[in-house]
């Protein structure tokens, strides 16, 4: 079983597209160019913050908004390690999968953690914080097989047979 | 010896009986408009260099905010805002989306005889009217608005004689691109261009506006029309009244005098980056040149006439595809008379973008902006490196009828192919 | 057991007897929208794929209208990837000027009844006005579809609602979806279908379905449908016969069953900066507000500005006021119907058609301490401008009659 540790910035309920990335920035050219402007409606100095191998804590609905994937590979290119949230948008969803971005839903964890605390994912088993353990659920199977695969892209790729 | 139209429009501003070139006087403007693009400097110049500061006469001075108009960033809407408020605390009328600021102005306020100062290089338009119009910078606007009055050194003048008439599908924006190239984009530097002759004449006030609101581009400071009884007329239907109709006097000193035919006039394209790069459409149009955008509008040719030519060239036809062919009339009154005649309706049907009364753009800021490489067509006053978009790209200037017809073909051409 | 209409639509595409909610299943896509934010991200990842030519091209759309007209040097890009992409792979459906691409999708007949339809932007939920499951993707899996024609679904729980009356003459469509939004909060119907239905929805306009279709994402719901009718038919140039196989069966199993009365309901707005934040119009009667929106995928519609131009007919604005058609087809409308003509001569700006202000790139943007009004889905922090925006969201007739006094103000 794979086990990480990470340091937490905690968010609240219905964190939106437009928090992640506002329109304004969707036209850079590339996700490097737009990640530091990440979160900046609401803390226009986490995307600096931000240290690899980090977890975002939120609250529910997190990703809500628009379909914007540039949502989750910001996250990802901020090197955030997973989020955990007490529940997800579904194109937010979809999309993170897609990019291999790593969700997990929880709704204890937010009670009782505060920003900069560290936390231990027990991937598809539990979250550990402060000598408790908090459940979580594994994906369903076409989830994790285009986990497995390394996103979307990648299981595109198998299947046109260039890879 | 006597004075010239523009030297007498001074006399009167300064108040006293004679003037010459090269003069200085102290002059009570008639009027003082300042847009969108530079009011927020003005103001916070007003309240951060001034003691004590406050406005001559309120009445004198127009705001109107045409260039970023809807706001299109943060930035451009907190100018707008500190724009607004200072109009609302000194009770300075406000225009705000309703068109461009030479054309609100001719429509609502110049008469001719005045001079008015905007702070925008193509105030030189107001010459249409018989006025003294010229462009400022925002700290000599400043100083205008908080006294009232400024200081003119008295330009020479140059005279244009004009005779006869365009030919049928030649325009006054021929016209006047012809005289640029003639004379060069200094030719006229702190000069005034004044315009007079049957060929004048027989130029309606919105002909004579394309005129003399590119006479700047010359390097003039101001172009004037001599007023006639079209000019009466003109403030008659807007609601006013024609005091001071000056003309030249027989014995006045010219510094040049031109003299053109109007019949010999071709249609002209403007190449890329001066306003003096000179062309005939009929050997520009051998080139086929690809266009990604044409532009009607602005305050050179956004009016109705304009948009007349273009719906009868687009008049149940496409524009090309991958042409972006946009459109933006001058002011609310030009869009209402453009709507009742079904001209928007054919130029939205022929698949043009109809853009709200603005810069657009001729402002190349905010909307219609262009890409690396592209190519413009346009009716703007200007085609300087980037003017509307990425330094790579290229604008050509032309009348309002090979634009559209450019943007119908898809590469630059006139309407007859 | 009977079936919802998302799972009829299922079923039908499938060729399954019966499917039930949680069941992953693969669908033959019908149609795919993509707009000009996201056609350089498909494009890439449609290549980085492997994939040599699109599943069947008459089945893509794509659509120019976030960046139309371009505000910044890069946005032709876009527009250049776009035609490239367009032009390698034979794609024909290609609007330039249009309008918006939730708009000219079913004005242009690309989402019919019964199909099954995808977009690169949340608010594809729209076509579900015509009986049409459609729902918003990413561009990666936009890009798969491109090459597959297929895409994987979990069949969603389907919540009922019912809304039975007259709706009172101030109540538009917009009021609806928003209390409703309000009680399902922005995150109560996520993965779950919406179905409409009973005597105040039938006697709406598609183009009022079209309005709470649309906002369904904003209670986060995979799409929301409402069963044809005549003017479905007429609207979607379909035969009835032909879709009267598509509403819900009576013994359908529903997760959960909403009942409104329409006299009850209310003008409402979505205050900042939740679309959940919902309050009746009366509780913020004189609010200052600086700027008044009437546009969007949303309310950009004909009967939306035959609404504001009631309104404002002889009147004039009291704060910029800024009017964005929905669509090429509409603005023509408008001007035919003289709406236009009334709009300007009340000082409304009015713009070309597009996303406009809703998407935040250009169209009216605001500063720190503004305040807005706009007929638009969301009000997001920092949607339309700084942070310090505030964003009310309201119907058309709210926002016209508040540009009148610069106030948030009660509809006639």
């Amino acid at each position: 079983m794979e086990q990480f540790t990470g340091k937490v910035w905690v968010l609240g309920d219905d964190i939106d597209t437009d928090i992640i990335i506002p329109t304004e920035y969707l036209a850079l050219p590339t996700v490097e160019d737009m990640k530091q402007y990440g979160f900046s409606p609401l803390r226009p100095e986490l995307a600096s913050q931000i240290q690899e191998g980090d977890i975002i804590v939120a609250g529910k609905n997190f990703g809500c908004g628009s379909s914007r994937e540039q949502a989750p590979e910001i996250i990802k290119a901020l090197k955030v390690k997973c989020v955990i949230a007490k529940s997800y948008a579904r194109i937010f969803f979809r999309n993170s999968i897609n990019n291999g971005l790593l969700l997990i839903e929880n709704s204890d964890i937010q009670d009782v953690i505060k920003e900069g605390d560290s936390l231990t994912v027990n991937m598809g088993e539990s979250l550990e914080f402060d000598g408790k353990t908090y459940p979580i659920h594994p994906l369903p199977d076409n989830l994790m097989d285009i986990i497995n695969a390394g996103g979307l892209v990648k299981a595109m790729q198998k299947r046109n047979g260039i890879i | 010896m006597g004075m010239t139209l523009g030297e007498k429009i001074i006399a009167r501003a300064a108040g006293v009986d004679f003037v010459k070139p090269n003069d200085i006087h102290t002059v009570t403007l008639d009027r003082m408009m300042s847009n969108d693009g530079t009011t927020h400097l003005t103001v916070d110049m007003y309240h951060n260099k001034l003691k004590n500061p406050k406005i001559a006469d309120k009445d004198k001075v127009v705001f109107i905010m045409d260039h970023n108009v809807p706001a299109e960033n943060p930035k451009t809407a907190e100018a707008h805002k500190k724009m607004r408020d200072f109009a609302i605390e000194n009770d300075i009328k406000l225009y705000e989306g309703q068109g461009v600021c030479h054309q609100i102005m001719m429509e609502d306020y110049v008469c001719p005889g005045e001079l008015i100062f905007g702070a925008d290089s193509h105030t030189t338009s107001y010459g249409a009217l018989g006025a003294f119009g010229t462009g400022v910078g925002c700290t000599d606007f400043l100083y205008a608005m908080t006294t009232g009055t400024s200081w003119v050194m008295v330009p020479e003048t140059i005279r244009f004689n004009l005779h006869g008439k365009l030919r049928e599908g030649v325009y006054p924006r021929d016209l006047i691109l012809t005289i640029i190239g003639d004379i060069g984009a200094n030719g006229a530097n702190y000069k005034i261009m004044e315009f007079a002759g049957d060929g004048a004449h027989n130029l309606s006030v919105d002909d004579r506006m394309v005129l003399c609101n590119l006479t700047v581009e010359a390097g003039a400071k101001a172009g004037i029309v001599e007023p006639d009884e079209k000019v009466v007329e003109y403030c008659k239907a807007h609601g006013r009244e024609a005091v001071h109709m000056f003309k030249s006097d027989e014995d006045a000193h010219f510094c040049e005098v031109y003299d053109y035919d109007l019949s010999k006039i071709e249609p002209v394209v403007v190449r890329p980056d001066f306003v003096d790069n000179f062309a005939l459409l009929k050997d520009v149009k051998k080139e086929k040149i690809a266009i990604d955008e044409a532009f009607l509008g602005s305050c050179n040719n956004g009016r109705i006439d304009d948009l007349r030519v273009a719906a009868e060239i687009v008049k149940g036809k496409q524009v090309d595809p991958k042409v972006r062919f946009i459109v933006a009339p001058a002011s609310k009154a030009v869009y209402i008379q453009a709507l009742e005649e079904g001209i928007i309706t054919t130029l939205m049907e022929a698949g043009a973008m109809v853009m709200n009364c603005n810069c657009s753009v001729c402002w190349g800021s905010c909307q219609g902006v262009i890409g690396e490489n592209e190519v413009l067509i346009s009716t703007g006053t200007r085609n300087f490196k980037g003017r509307a978009g990425a330094p790579s790209s290229k604008v050509y200037l032309a009348s309002a009828a090979t634009v559209a017809a450019s943007a119908l073909a898809g590469y630059i051409t006139g309407p007859e192919d | 057991m009977g079936s919802t209409l998302i799972e009829k639509i299922i079923e039908k595409n499938t060729g399954l007897s019966k499917v039930t909610p949680g069941q992953i299943v693969t669908v033959n896509v019908d149609r795919v929208m993509i707009h000009d934010i996201f056609i350089p991200f498909v494009a890439d990842k449609f290549e980085e794929m492997g994939f040599t030519k699109l599943w069947d091209p008459d089945k893509v759309v794509l659509i120019y209208d976030h960046l139309v007209p371009t505000s910044a040097v890069e946005d032709v890009r876009h527009f250049k990837i776009g035609d490239a992409f367009a032009d390698k792979y034979g794609l024909t459906h290609v609007h330039r000027r249009d309008g918006i691409c939730h708009q000219l999708m079913t004005e242009a007949g690309y989402a019919k009844p019964g199909n099954i339809v995808f977009g690169t932007d949340s608010h594809t939920t729209t076509y579900g006005c015509v009986g049409c499951f459609s729902s918003g993707i990413g561009y990666t899996e936009m890009a798969s579809i491109l090459g597959t024609g297929e895409m994987w679904i979990r069949v969603p729980e389907t919540i009922k609602v019912v809304i039975n009356g007259t709706l009172p003459a101030n109540v538009t469509a917009k009021d609806v979806i928003l209390r409703l939004i309000g009680d399902l909060r922005a995150d109560g119907a996520t993965y779950k279908a919406l179905e409409i239905t009973g005597s105040a929805v039938d006697a709406m306009s598609v183009a009022s379905r079209m309005t709470i279709s649309n906002m369904a994402i904003e209670a986060g719901a995979k799409c929301c449908l409402f069963r044809p009718d005549e003017k479905t038919c007429e609207y979607s140039e379909v035969n009835l016969e032909d879709v009267d196989w598509l509403y819900g069966d009576e013994d359908a199993s529903y997760c959960r069953v909403m009942t409104y009365q329409a006299e009850e309901l209310v003008p409402v707005c979505a205050c900042p900066s939740q679309v959940d934040n919902i309050h009746p119009v009366s509780e913020l009667v004189g609010t200052e507000i600086d700027q008044v929106f009437i546009g969007s995928c949303t309310n950009g519609r004909l009967e939306d500005l035959a609404r504001a131009a009631k309104i404002l007919e002889g009147k004039t604005v009291a704060c910029r006021t800024i009017v964005t058609p929905a669509s090429r087809k509409i603005y023509i409308e408008a001007v035919k119907a003289g709406y236009m003509e009334t709009l300007a001569k009340a000082g409304a700006i009015i713009t070309q058609p597009g996303c406009g202000l809703c998407c935040g790139r250009s169209g009216g943007i605001l500063c720190d301490g503004e305040k807005v009004l706009a007929t638009n889905n969301r009000n997001f922090l920092g949607r339309m401008g700084t942070s310090k925006v505030g964003i009310y969201l309201g119907s058309p007739a709210t926002a016209a009659t508040s540009a009148i006094y610069g106030k948030i103000t009660i509809p006639e």
